[in-house]
């Protein structure tokens, strides 16, 4: 999650939203979110566990390009 | 009887002295529905935060009176935290952040009042000029 709000405060383009799965079931739904962290990057690409900074950043990165692959 | 013990408030205090500057706290509820409970310990815990220190700031905004606040933020669902500093950088908090969320709460809070990410000198050259909106949500639970 700190990278994600990190990353909000480095770029305008991005935003970062932590979102407490159990208390937003609806979304924890339509994403499919079965354990976490799980992070979703512009509704197309996502993954699970905690990141190292470098991997976070490429898949942030892949779904900037409109690559939805990795989910 | 608070939220925070006075453990977590001596931490918190402490945490919050090193603010390089002012923060608000925009904390999106509502008091009616489902989930009104969840508004309402949001504020009484974002409130205490506050209280612990002089830089700290928060206004409450109801997302069904306050459409316009509610539009400008792009909040759509309560509770909801804007950790905002000299500007919105794009940090929200969707639920009650406890737990673990709650070491994230106060690190997004030191961030947005130095306006300076700590991320790697790689990292900010990578998004340096990028201008494709992203928009990453990250799941999280209280434990």
């Amino acid at each position: 999650m700190r990278l994600a709000h990190h990353l909000a405060v480095a770029s305008d383009a991005i935003r970062g939203d932590c979102v407490e799965a159990t208390e937003f079931p609806d979304l924890a739904q339509r994403y499919s979110v079965m354990a976490v962290p799980k992070t979703v990057v512009n509704e197309t690409l996502s993954f699970e566990g905690a990141l190292p900074e470098g991997q976070f950043v490429e898949q942030v990165l892949r779904a900037a390009s409109g690559d939805g692959g990795g989910t | 009887m608070g939220i925070l013990t006075d453990r977590d408030r001596a931490a918190v205090t402490d945490e919050l002295a090193k603010l390089a500057g002012p923060v608000r706290l925009l904390v999106f509820g509502q008091q009616l529905g489902p989930g009104a409970e969840y508004s309402v310990e949001t504020e009484r815990l974002v409130r205490e935060v506050a209280e612990c220190s002089d830089k700290v700031s928060v206004e409450v905004f109801n997302l069904h009176i306050d459409r316009e606040q509610a539009e400008r933020y792009a909040i759509d669902r309560t509770p909801a935290i804007v950790v905002e500093g000299e500007r919105d950088y794009g940090i929200r908090f969707f639920g009650i952040p406890a737990g673990y969320e709650f070491t994230n709460l106060i690190d997004a809070m030191q961030v947005v009042a130095s306006g300076e990410p700590k991320l790697s000198p790689e990292t900010l050259e990578r998004v340096r000029g990028l201008t494709t909106p992203i928009h990453i949500q990250v799941f999280t639970t209280p434990t």
